[in-house]
């Protein structure tokens, strides 16, 4: 009953979006400790950014808002985009 | 009965759009994700004007917990979808009763979390850090403390929907609120989809 809950042929959907989160997580895990990128900057930065994908993924398949009004999943996804820009812009100007 | 598969499965299948809980939940988690990002920026204001304080704290930081804590959260996040798509089934009259586990597979994730925390706090006071200690670690616990507090609240709500989520029938207005506790606990795992790499790994 259980497996079928995390297996069923709907849920395929959100178990693999579940497998892409994981994948980021550990892509930002790898990159947050010294590997990959020889610039410090652009190792933050692939962070930062792959930090809001994985939010955008949150919101569109977790909270359903892809399927939400329109002016709701824009709204999220206005936070989304001004939290990121924002984020860049105090990390590279501050 | 039938009218909550209409507004939610049935109607998310057609195409049509629905919204996830009650309007004032979306002003609710919409506000307090607009909070977190001014105090986000804060952060970064503040790591820009002492940068090599912040990096040399940031040193302290064990990783690992800030990184097996996303997954913890990752997974409480899909068990809860999981969860209200058996709330649904039920609804819809299929017998499943898989939708308590699911909400409780959560809330022990969410417990996993607090566990972890309570060792990564005591550690940092038995080694004399403290709020006071500099600006990097006065942010450090303020948001991961400003982010518990928000967690707790999230696994009351998990508690909510392991009760709920027992019940065959339900009004429209009390699955809005099931379907806006759940996108509670996704803020919760999406604020700390942010902080965690603010904190422990942006240099």
């Amino acid at each position: 009953m259980l497996l079928r809950a995390f297996a069923g042929p709907a849920r395929d959907r959100v178990t693999a979006v579940w497998v892409l989160l994981v994948g980021a997580t550990l892509l930002s895990f790898w990159l947050g400790t010294d590997h990959g990128l020889s610039s410090t900057e652009a190792r933050s930065l692939v962070i930062l950014v792959v930090a809001f994908v994985k939010v955008r993924f949150v919101g569109l398949y977790f909270m359903e808002l892809r399927t939400a009004p329109v002016a709701l999943r824009a709204l999220f996804e206005g936070w989304c985009l001004a939290a990121c820009l924002a984020l860049i812009g105090f990390y590279l100007f501050a | 009965m039938s009218t909550i598969s209409e507004t939610t499965t049935a109607a998310a299948e057609r195409g049509q759009r629905h919204l996830p809980g009650e309007e004032g939940t979306w002003v609710f988690i919409l506000g307090d994700m607009t909070v977190f990002a001014v105090f986000f920026a804060t952060y970064l204001y503040y790591r820009g004007q002492q940068r090599a304080l912040f990096i040399e704290s940031q040193h302290s930081l064990v990783q690992g917990y800030g990184v097996t804590n996303t997954l913890l959260l990752l997974t409480s996040s899909l068990c809860v979808v999981l969860g209200m798509k058996a709330v649904r089934r039920r609804l819809a009259g299929e017998p499943t009763r898989a939708a308590p586990w699911l909400f409780g597979g959560a809330l022990a994730c969410g417990l996993g979390f607090s566990v972890m925390k309570f060792v990564e706090y005591g550690q940092k006071l038995a080694a004399g850090i403290t709020p006071a200690t500099n600006d990097f670690f006065m942010y450090y616990f303020i948001l991961t403390g400003l982010h518990f507090f928000h967690l707790i609240l999230g696994m009351g709500v998990l508690v909510f929907l392991i009760r709920a989520g027992r019940q065959a029938s339900m009004s429209a207005r009390q699955f809005a609120f099931v379907e806006g506790g759940a996108c509670f606990w996704h803020m919760v795992d999406l604020l700390w989809i942010v902080l965690f790499p603010l904190l422990y790994l942006v240099k």
